[in-house]
């Protein structure tokens, strides 16, 4: 072997070396999320947007504002805004040189058009209802949008923050429900229906540009398959693991990161207010006294959650702890019970959604009733089809028990027609107030007074606010603990080795 | 021809009748897929407005007899949930559904034939008892257990397997098929186990016959009686049950694809059933239906190929 070649062989050798230990070295730029429900469509406009704004909110599209980690409202594709003394005109002023994947411009004009579209009459937004106050939208020059409002509404702002009111660009609204367009940092790659979704980079995205390059959704039902997929590296994250019982076997790992934090969805158990026993509100006050929040949450969810007072998440700003307004104390609950009337107990049905969490707290709540005397009857119901129907649009039942995922949604209670057939000119009265609030102190203090109303009054059974149980491989940064909005924004996901 | 052109014609009315019952089922169903799609917040009006777009507010005649027009011209519709036409769809997930079942049906044989066979050659001897025994658990125990048994002891073991998902065929042939050996075994289990016991007895049944013994007394070794005279004439009721056993795999593969999480009819059909996108039930218990006819039709055919004198008898 002549010198010259050795030389050569261990250059070749070291420099082989050298890329080797580069490319450990080099962090990943891709992510692979876990999520338990396969999205309808990516078009969170023309659908119910929690399981499709889990993908693409915040990632693939954007909105005028945007909802942060933290659930406050910050500037998107609007730079700012001004609101009428009134309350009844937000003039927004938009940021300039904005384009959508497709190359089309961003301006005032495509925003009206979204605006619009959300009011129309054959709209098939699922939350139209949240922006009906809106009566007019001009697009007054090409940076600037007016909106003009029929009555105040101090949480408009915050729904146009919201996946159902994200900006959408005119000649793709009829495909994004297959091939969504947005203004977001990724843009869509491909859908592998019943297996996954992949973004990529957009490289020409107005804003900073994302660490990642590829995010990849991929959707497994079962939480034992989530945990299986999760440990074998087929997955990267589970931003909301559902099997809480498996949790201490990743906090035991220290290749994986748990992360604890609320998410908006309150679980309740919703009665029939117009249906005897449950309109006299000492029946529904003993019943609540029956059980032991935290029990249910330790049961049902390895002691994740916050026991609630009221329908409220901490997550929200202006929760207020009201847990210990009506606590547990079953001797106070019996006599309530034997003041309305029913000193031997009652028997009722619960109709009870064919989800884990539903189940464990029912069978639970059967104990912690059967002791004050009362006997609950649970009757499975098919969720969601069967049970939307009996439940939520017959309002044929006596107590259900169900989560509620969407955020700052305590005014269900003044909805009419609603589930829970409540009526209270008090909380009414009060929801109005919110609505028309000048600021934003004077919005949460009406917040707060409508949570301790109902934590008085007791519409329905408020057990416990979810948790956000996320896990994640170490090296993994920038997920969001909590999720105000059911989102995975991961446009700040990096990984650090 | 005749023969052939009668079955063609029963096939088709059999179809005809399946698709009303499934309408007819689909439609009493509790469930609003508008409801569904939009969720819990949305208005009166906004669900008129959607399902009206989904053409859900017409009677229920015009709905089905839409349907079969589309058949007829082979346009199946669009999903509810994914807005992508319902032949991509099936499309898409035979990708998974054939090659898995099929892959647990060459298993299932390839267990059983030589297990069943070599248990009836020597009937208590040591692989029969083995073979009863494996029989045994096998029909005790659900596929999907032994999905998750062997995901959990062979998948997070050694990690040879996937613990579920499917990569794609474009991700390589190899990679692919790795994801299905797993759930394919765990498909298989359950019906080899059936079709091992069929095996014995037709086996046991044929040894005990006269002509056997003759080719015995004219000089047939053991194994050249067993492999040249008894199993030929054993695999009449071996075909019959693997052809019975087909439709169970199909119904087995939406337990053991959604275990698994593979992305085929299994899990379509689950989900759109839990989604109420009736379009896509309708078509896709439509094309199971067809598809048991159709390999009815196939083992019919079979049995002549297998049995000369049905050939003659025609």
């Amino acid at each position: 072997m002549t010198s010259h070649f050795r030389f050569l062989l261990t250059t070749a050798a070291t420099v082989s070396l050298l890329a080797a230990g580069n490319a450990i070295a080099e962090p990943r730029t891709d992510l692979i999320l876990g999520m338990s429900t396969e999205p309808s469509g990516l078009d969170p406009t023309a659908a119910a947007p929690v399981a499709i704004g889990q993908v693409v909110w915040q990632n693939l599209f954007e909105g005028l504002v945007a909802i942060d980690k933290d659930g406050n409202i910050e500037p998107e594709l609007a730079e700012d805004w001004v609101i009428s003394d009134d309350g009844l005109t937000y003039t927004f002023n938009l940021r300039d040189s904005v384009t959508f994947q497709n190359g089309e411009a961003f301006n005032a004009d495509t925003a009206k058009y979204t605006i619009d579209r959300i009011l129309a009459d054959d709209s098939v937004n699922p939350q139209k209802s949240l922006y009906k106050t809106i009566t007019s939208v001009k697009a007054t020059d090409a940076d600037t949008l007016e909106l003009t409002l029929s009555k105040p509404s101090a949480d408009l702002l915050y729904w146009l923050g919201f996946p159902t009111a994200v900006m959408i660009e005119p000649t793709s609204e009829a495909t994004n429900a297959t091939n969504p367009i947005g203004t977001g940092p990724f843009k869509f790659s491909e859908w592998k229906k019943g297996n996954q979704v992949t973004l990529v980079e957009n490289t020409n995205y107005w804003g900073k540009a994302p660490k990642l390059d590829k995010v990849t959704f991929r959707f497994i039902g079962d939480p034992q398959a989530q945990a299986a997929a999760l440990t074998s590296g087929g997955i990267d994250v589970v931003p909301e693991f559902t099997a809480p019982e498996l949790v201490s076997q990743f906090e035991k790992n220290n290749t994986f990161s748990t992360v604890i934090g609320t998410s908006g969805m309150e679980v309740v158990a919703g009665m029939n207010n117009a249906k005897k026993p449950f309109n006299d509100v000492r029946v529904r006050q003993a019943l609540m006294m029956a059980i032991d929040r935290q029990g249910i949450v330790d049961a049902t969810n390895a002691g994740f959650g916050t026991p609630i007072g009221s329908h409220f998440s901490p997550s929200d700003a202006g929760y207020e702890d009201l847990a210990g307004v009506l606590p547990y104390d079953p001797t106070k609950a019996k006599k309530l019970l034997a003041e309305a009337g029913y000193p031997n107990g009652f028997t009722f049905t619960m109709k009870m959604p064919n989800r884990t969490y539903a189940e464990r707290a029912s069978e639970i709540m059967q104990a912690y009733f059967s002791m004050i005397g009362v006997t609950m009857i649970i009757e499975t119901s098919e969720f969601p089809a069967k049970w939307v129907q009996d439940v939520f649009k017959d309002t044929n039942y006596d107590m259900t028990i169900i989560g509620h995922a969407e955020p700052l949604d305590i005014g269900i209670y003044a909805r009419k027609p609603y589930y829970f057939n409540y009526e209270n000119p008090d909380f009414n009265k009060t929801m109005v107030e919110v609505a028309n609030a000048k600021s934003e102190e004077e919005r949460v203090a009406g917040y707060q007074q409508a949570q301790k109303i109902l934590a008085e009054d007791v519409p329905a059974l408020f057990i416990y606010a979810s948790p956000k149980i996320g896990i994640w491989k170490s090296g993994l940064n920038g997920m969001w603990t909590n999720a105000p909005v059911p989102s995975n924004d991961v446009t700040d996901a990096f990984w650090k080795e | 021809m005749r023969h052939i052109a009668q079955s063609l014609v029963g096939l088709i009315i059999t179809l005809l009748v399946v698709s009303f019952v499934i309408f007819l089922v689909m439609e009493a169903v509790p469930g609003d897929p508008a409801e569904i799609i939009l969720g819990m917040s949305a208005a009166p009006d906004t669900l008129a407005a959607l399902r009206s777009q989904l053409g859900l507010d017409q009677p229920f005649l015009v709905r089905y007899s839409n349907w079969l027009i589309g058949l007829l011209q082979g346009d199946l519709g669009d999903s509810y949930t994914y807005s992508t036409s319902v032949s991509q769809l099936i499309g898409e997930r035979l990708e998974v559904t054939l090659p898995l079942t099929g892959l647990a049906a060459l298993l299932s044989v390839l267990i059983s034939v030589p297990l069943g066979v070599l248990a009836a050659a020597r009937p208590n001897g040591l692989v029969d008892m083995f073979a009863s025994l494996f029989s045994q658990i096998g029909i005790a125990v659900p596929n999907f257990w032994v999905g998750l048994l062997l995901i959990l002891g062979v998948a997070l073991t050694f990690g040879w397997f996937p613990a579920g998902g499917f990569p794609g065929w474009d991700a390589g042939f190899w990679s692919a098929l790795n994801a299905l050996i797993l759930p394919s075994i765990a498909l298989a289990i359950p019906q080899a186990a059936v079709l091992t016991r069929v095996t014995r007895a037709a086996v046991i049944e044929v040894t005990n016959e006269d002509f056997v013994r003759t080719a015995r007394a004219k000089g047939a070794t053991p194994s050249h009686a067993l492999w040249r005279h008894i199993v030929p004439n054993a695999m009449i009721p071996i075909v019959t049950m693997l052809g019975m056993q087909i439709s169970v795999l199909i119904a087995g593969a939406v337990l053991v694809e959604n275990v698994f999480t593979l992305p085929g009819m299994g899990t379509l059909a689950y989900q759109a059933l839990a989604q109420r996108d009736l379009i896509v039930i309708q078509n896709v218990v439509l094309f199971f239906a067809a598809i048991v006819m159709g390999i009815n039709f196939l083992v019919d055919a079979l049995y002549t190929v297998l049995d000369p004198r049905l050939r003659v008898r025609r």
